[in-house]
């Protein structure tokens, strides 16, 4: 495999990671967040700092930095997901703006706005992958569980969901750590693939797009969130020689998608081999009993 | 040096204070975060640029051009995204996306039609005023009157006109408001235009200031901490929001450390939600659930 090739692999599986803990927090809790980007810089200057500077091997740093990301999401959680509507997701903004601002702040530490150079190359395609499945394991799990089914129902209406016994700030505070530890591991995953980060790469926009790419993808579907970022990291590949336009169609597709289709591409079903080949079948004229719904 | 230092604060605060208005107009009437206003401003100071260095407009006929444009956008993104949206009934978040989206949109439309280089105004006077030990530049000094004046105007027009009380019924309950007659699509869409020409005076006048680039829409992210720390929603309260945070940044700058400016303000974003979410002079919030 060309290396080209790979390398676009490993930054998708990377996307894949954040966006799949987007979509749990978004899509299966209705819960919107801009400090994502915040926990995924957590992430990748734990993990640099534990290999360059404590030579730690990279699987152990990356579980160090996963743990980190869980405790700081969890306190934060905490104090900030009683918070209705917009004020909890101003406050994870402040939060992920914080963290860049401090990391731009502490120079010694994270070289500043210079960015952290000479991170080892550790992030291959095997790790990527593994780490891929493991998350989607994970969190399909997770939303198929007793624990998913409550964050569905603190989706649909909290006080029907407090009503017959939900402990909805659990519910949140369980969504928003796992997806500050999915953020913080495909953080981990993505300094040592770059091997050089700098505060910026993980400001404002980057939560935005996490968030962006996860709507488009359809809220309330894992496969949703994977199919839209493929498309999202693939497209602007495909169609290089657009790369200034890239941002710019980027915006107006998110404006077309959220105004005429608003349940994006995939929202609230899952993708299922048996459903697609039943299609083609009706479509190539056979008729073939209905498939059970899921 | 410190009245000098509050001067400054003073100043920057009556820039914030035109961008935090306009959030918090948007939000009384529709509930959300219109993500889009800062590029508003950005808008609204590259016309003005071009029509005083392009077409050698007279200053004021260009800033005027640039104004009205402004609010022209602002009013073209709620009947293109936000009316559509609301039609189809999706959640309010939805809007705050798609205004994330128009936000992207136009920055990048800039950076490819301007190109990412800073410009500048042409013949600015950059003589200062000096009263005492105090230096006072001209387009401070300009800057400062402009808001207050359009800030007095406005704070006036919400609270003791015909016009003022349909803004005012809208926000307290659109639904109710459409049932007693008003036409609510032409009242949102009025207060996007008031909301985008004062954002767009605010781009002009920071483009006077200092330059115009594509990214300049940023710094509406702390007109939006200053809504937030005035109330959501509440005009009043933006305005004093703004002041506390332009003083409270210039202050910083001077005597702590530039670097530390931005987490001094975020800090204070988050503390403000965790101890008062509702602001300094909000009304109550609820949970529309």
């Amino acid at each position: 495999m060309s290396s080209y090739v790979e390398g676009i692999i490993i930054l998708v599986g990377i996307n894949i990671i954040a966006v799949l803990g987007i979509s749990i927090l978004t899509g299966f809790t209705r819960l919107f967040s801009f400090g994502n980007a915040g926990f995924m810089s957590i992430g990748a200057y734990t993990s640099a700092l534990l290999t360059v500077r404590l030579k730690l091997p990279f699987i152990l740093a990356i579980v160090i930095s996963m743990i980190f990301t869980a405790i700081i999401a969890y306190l934060l959680g905490s104090l900030t997901l009683k918070l209705k509507g917009d004020y909890f997701l101003i406050a994870t903004l402040g939060f992920g703006e914080s963290v860049r601002v401090l990391f731009n702040y502490i120079e010694p530490l994270t070289g500043g706005a210079r960015g952290f150079t000479g991170i080892p190359k550790y992030t291959t395609l095997t790790i990527t992958v593994i780490s891929v499945v493991l998350a989607f394991i994970f969190a399909w799990t997770l939303v198929h569980s007793k624990i998913g089914r409550n964050l569905t129902a603190v989706r649909e209406q909290e006080a029907a969901a407090e009503a017959v016994g939900v402990d909805i700030l659990s519910s949140k505070r369980i969504s928003f750590v796992v997806s500050a530890v999915f953020a913080g591991w495909a953080g981990a995953l993505y300094a040592h693939n770059l091997t050089f980060i700098t505060p910026v790469m993980f400001n404002l926009a980057k939560s935005a797009e996490l968030t962006i790419t996860t709507v488009i993808g359809g809220l309330g579907s894992l496969t949703g969130s994977v199919l839209g970022t493929l498309l999202i990291t693939l497209l602007p590949e495909v169609f290089r020689s657009l790369a200034e336009y890239r941002m710019l169609l980027y915006g107006i597709a998110v404006v077309l998608v959220i105004v005429l289709i608003p349940n994006g591409i995939y929202g609230y079903r899952e993708f299922s081999a048996t459903k697609v080949i039943h299609k083609i079948k009706k479509m190539m004229g056979k008729s073939t009993p209905k498939p059970e719904e899921e | 040096m410190f009245l000098q230092q509050l001067v400054n604060g003073i100043s920057v605060g009556g820039v914030y204070a035109l961008i935090a208005t306009g959030y918090a107009l948007i939000y009384s009437l529709l509930g959300f975060s219109n993500w889009a206003h800062g590029e508003v401003a950005m808008i609204g100071a590259y016309f003005a640029l071009l029509c005083a260095a392009n077409i050698s407009l007279p200053l004021p006929l260009a800033i005027a051009i640039g104004v009205i444009l402004a609010g022209v956008f602002s009013v073209m993104n709620e009947r293109i995204a936000y009316k559509r949206i609301r039609d189809n009934k999706s959640p309010t978040m939805f809007l705050m996306i798609a205004a994330m989206g128009l936000s992207t949109t136009y920055q990048n439309s800039a950076m490819l039609i301007f190109g990412s280089k800073f410009q500048v105004f042409p013949k600015m006077s950059s003589m200062t005023l000096q009263i005492g030990s105090i230096n006072i530049g001209y387009i401070d000094m300009i800057s400062v009157l402009i808001s207050l004046v359009v800030l007095v105007v406005l704070d006036v027009a919400i609270n003791k006109t015909k016009f003022g009380l349909g803004i005012r019924s809208v926000a307290s309950n659109s639904y109710i408001a459409s049932m007693m007659g008003i036409n609510i699509d032409k009242y949102f869409s009025l207060v996007f235009l008031i909301a985008g020409m004062l954002a767009g005076s605010a781009g002009v006048l920071l483009g006077m200031k200092y330059t115009v680039y594509p990214t300049m829409g940023n710094v509406a992210l702390k007109a939006f901490i200053a809504s937030v720390l005035g109330g959501l929603g509440s005009i009043r309260g933006a305005i004093v929001g703004a002041l506390i945070i332009g003083v409270l940044e210039t202050m910083v700058s001077a005597y702590l450390s530039s670097g530390l400016r931005d987490l001094v303000t975020f800090m204070l974003l988050i503390i403000i939600l965790l101890v008062k979410p509702s602001g300094l002079m909000g009304v109550h919030i609820e949970d529309k659930a």
